[in-house]
Formats: structure tokens, sequence, C-alpha cells
């Protein structure tokens, strides 16, 4: 017997109200709309009110401001563009050959166990030592030109791109080779279909590693006797102690990584847009 | 060691001649013979460890690293159906179908249409059911107008519903294509609803072989079937 349902101010039926699109409960939660700024604009406002009190010596750090006015001027007379254009011309010749040497190599090392024996013990190697040690090397054997430039972003670059791209290719699921085997692909089909498909999502890390390192080789090897890139400009500006100038070469060092890796990101995206994960 | 030939005679599409596999000294397969008819419907049952898809797998040229002995004939336009759909997540549903063959769009739409999937092509593999998946691993295998059909538990992870579905599209299908099949299974219904003939493999013999002749639609409700199944589940070894 249930009394309860005619006891007055009990009520027996609860409205369920819940929202129609709910989220998963063990994910990241809700989009935050420009999240990706909010830090940032935090910081430029914790600099602005640092230079405005005076709290910030303009010899130290110099404002805001200043900054964005150097870089008019600095726009004016050219210079920041034809430095920018050689850095980043630098930059990606190194990336560029940087991924091929490493697309290749993975490909030779992940489809073949002598590549295997052949090439891996050697790179791995390589990535043991830091590629910047390698510069005293690179400048007795390349000099202190272009090529040793690029050489040395290049070295930097091949490494995440072939570790990654290895490891991508090397977890494919033997079950799609066996499927290959069965609709009868050939090698070079294989390798299409399956082998570089399946190898993407691994590439594409190692690219968003690759970029970074890049811009970081591309930051040592422009301050060893350049004469021209961003990093002559901040050189030179340390010897008049110009703050700004330097500032605002740290301000197009990060602008343009953080292109960068948006750019990788956004070609993930495209790219991997078959796959369901957590964030989604 | 298996030889693969693409020489086919009329009377059959397969033919086995004491066909011998063994993992450590253990013979999964003992000495066994196996023809099937071209465009006939051949069920193969047994327990787990009976040995039946180290058998299906010798026929599919799967069987690498394995000792054994034996003669093989197969055609050479053999396809496989594996219990999962095994399609590339990566890859869109139409080229899927079409994998490794060439200009065959529109061959691949058309055996979507079969499949009853006509305006997916373009979905990834991920958005479609499990039921919908394997759907379209049967049209990756149509489209190559396969002589033989190999099936290693198609519908083993589908739901009861789905599977009953499947049955009903796989008879079509093979009824307008004419394959010969071989399916591996461990449901004694679904080889009775399916099958011209129902083989029972254990330890790697034949332990029995029964011809289906059932009125069609075949109906448990059917005499004939419940008597059927009886007799296989008793060859299985099962008693009720």
């Amino acid at each position: 017997m249930t009394q309860l349902a005619t006891l007055p101010g009990i009520r027996t039926h609860r409205p369920v109200v819940q929202p129609v699109r709910r989220r998963r409960r063990l994910g990241p939660g809700k989009q935050i709309k420009l999240g990706a700024a909010i830090g940032p604009v935090l910081l430029l406002i914790a600099w602005s009110i640092g230079s405005a009190t005076g709290w910030l010596d303009p010899r130290v750090l110099s404002a805001p401001w200043t900054v964005v006015t150097t870089t008019g001027d600095l726009i004016a007379d050219g210079r920041l563009q034809s430095n920018l254009l050689t850095s980043a011309q630098r930059a990606f010749a190194g990336l560029g050959l940087g991924i091929l040497l490493g697309t290749v190599l993975a490909l030779l090392s992940g489809l073949s166990r002598l590549g295997e024996a052949v090439l891996d013990g050697p790179i791995q190697i390589k990535r043991a030592i830091p590629s910047l040690a390698l510069l005293p090397l690179l400048i007795l054997w390349l000099g202190i030109g272009e090529s040793m430039k690029i050489t040395t972003i290049t070295l930097g670059v091949f490494v995440p791109i072939y570790i990654h791209t290895h490891n991508g290719l090397r977890a494919i699921d033997s079950r799609y080779v066996e499927l290959a085997e069965t609709v009868g692909l050939s090698r070079w089909e294989f390798i299409r279909r399956v082998v570089l498909p399946g190898a993407l999502p691994g590439f594409l890390l190692g690219l968003r590693f690759a970029v970074t390192s890049a811009w970081l080789s591309l930051v040592v090897v422009e301050q060893i006797n350049s004469t021209s890139g961003i990093g002559y400009m901040m050189e030179l500006a340390r010897t008049y102690g110009q703050t700004d100038i330097i500032i605002v070469g740290l301000v197009l060092y990060g602008a343009l990584g953080l292109l960068s890796d948006g750019a990788v990101r956004l070609i993930q995206r495209r790219a991997l847009s078959w796959r369901r994960t957590l964030a989604d | 060691m298996a030889t693969h030939t693409g020489g086919l005679t009329l009377e059959k599409a397969v033919e086995v001649r004491g066909l011998t596999r063994k993992y450590d000294d253990r013979a999964v397969l003992d000495n066994l013979d196996l023809s099937i008819k071209p465009g006939e419907f051949v069920a193969l049952l047994g327990k787990s460890g009976s040995g039946k898809s180290t058998l299906l797998r010798a026929l599919a040229g799967l069987d690498y690293d394995v000792v054994g002995e034996g003669d093989l004939v197969v055609p050479a336009n053999v396809s496989v159906v594996f219990q999962d759909s095994r399609l590339l997540p990566w890859a869109r549903v139409l080229d899927n179908v079409v994998l490794g063959l060439r200009n065959a769009d529109e061959r691949g739409r058309e055996s979507l249409a079969e499949v009853g999937l006509a305006g997916r092509e373009n979905a990834w593999p991920t958005e479609l059911s499990g039921g919908e998946q394997q759907r379209v691993a049967l049209a990756r295998s149509l489209v190559r107008e396969p002589a033989l059909l190999l099936a290693d538990e198609p519908f083993g992870a589908l739901d009861a519903l789905t599977r009953l579905r499947m049955h009903v599209l796989l008879r079509k299908l093979c009824a307008a294509h004419q394959p010969a099949v071989l399916l591996v299974t461990h449901d004694v219904d679904e080889s009775i609803v399916l099958a011209d003939r129902v083989i029972v493999l254990d330890e790697g013999r034949i332990v029995a072989e029964e011809p289906i002749e059932l009125a069609e639609p075949r109906s448990p409700a059917d005499p004939g079937f419940a008597a059927l199944r009886s007799r296989l589940l008793d060859a299985l070894g099962v008693s009720l």
C-alpha cells in the first residue's frame, strides 16, 4: 500500500529537467570561446600595468607601446620585412629538408627489417646528441654561411619527424596488413592506402615538435656571425642596448612559432577528421 | 606446402586433399579432404580450436610460418570477410569498397546499393553502425566478383536482430553473384538457414556432413530443421 501518494504536500512526480545535449562526463569540459587567447592577454595586461606605473625600468623591459612604435619604425624603413623574410626562408628550407629526410628514413626503417637494422641505431644516437652540440663540427665543415644554418635546422627537424612517423607506422594494426594482402594490394598501393594514412597521426605529431625545433635552431644559428635575419637584428640591438628591438624580435619569434603551430594543428584537424577522440 | 593455383576445374571451386597444419607438433588440421562446387554454400561448424579458422586461413593464403602439407586448389579470385569489418578508418566508405581496384567507383556504388547503403559513399566508417560496417565489408568482397567467398564468423559481433537481417541479405547476394562460399560459424541455426551443406570439424577432421534440403523459406518451426539441428549439435558434442 502506498499511502504516500495521497498525502497532501508530497510530490510523487518529480519532473526531470535535463539539458538536451549532455556533455561527456569524463571529457575535458565545454569549449571556451577564444580560450587560447586568455593567458597571453593577461600577461600583456600585467606588462602594461608594470610599465605605466614605472615599476618596470624601460632599460630592463621597454613598455608595450614603445615596442609597438619601434615595430612601426622598423616596418617603415623595411628592416623588419627583409630580416623576417631571411629568417622565414632559412626556417622553411630547413623544415622542408628535415621533413623529407625524416619521412623517407622512417619509411625505409619502418617497412624493412634491413632498413631498421641499418638506420634506427644511428638515428637514436643522433637523437641523444643535442642538435646544437653539433654546431662546432658543422661550422668547421660548412663554414658560417647559409648551408651551415640550414643543415643545423634540418638536423633538428628530421629527428622528431622520424621518431613519430616510425612509431605511427609500426603501430598500424596488423589486421590491416592482412586485409591489404587479401585484396591483393601491390607494395606501392599498400604504402599509399594503408601505411601513409595510418602513420599520418604520428607524422603530424612529429611535425609539431619539428616546427618548434626549427625556430629554436634558427635563433641559435642566426646569432652566430649573421648579417641578416631576426636573430642578427636582435644581436645588433643588444650591442646598442635597445631592449625595444630585442622585444620586437622575441615577439616575432613567438608569433611565428604560434602561427606555425596553429597551421600544423589546422592541418591535423583537416587530415584526421576521420578520428573520434576524447576532445570531440 | 599450400599451393595456390589459378587453374580452376569446372566441377570444383575448391579442392583440398590431405591438408595437414601443425602448431607445435599438434595437428590443427589432420589430413583433411574437402571440395566445394562452384556456387555451393558450405557452412563449417566447430568448437573453438577445432581448426575451422585454420582451414579458412589456409584457403585464403593467410597461413604463414605454419608447418603443414597437402594439396590445395582455390580459384584465383578469392574474397575474405572477417569477423570485424576491417574497414580502413581513414578511408571513406566508397574508397574502402574499391580498395585496390582501378576505375571501379561506379561498380563500388552499385555494390553499396546492393547492400542497402546507397548514399553513404562519403561517410567515414566510424559513422556507421556495426551492422552497416559489416555490410560495407560484404560490398567490398562482392564488388570483386569472387569465385570463392571466405567468411570467418562474419556476423559473430552483431546483435541477434541485425544478424537475422544479415542472413537474408547474404542469401540474396549469394543468389545474385553465385560465388562458392565457405562460412565459418559456431551458430548451428545460422549454418542451417544459410548453407547448402554443413560440415562439422573436430580436432582437425570432418566428423559430420549434412546436406540441407529443407523447403524454403527455412524455418526453425520445420520438424526437419529441428532434427538437423539436433544431429549437428550431437556432432559438436553438445547433448540436449
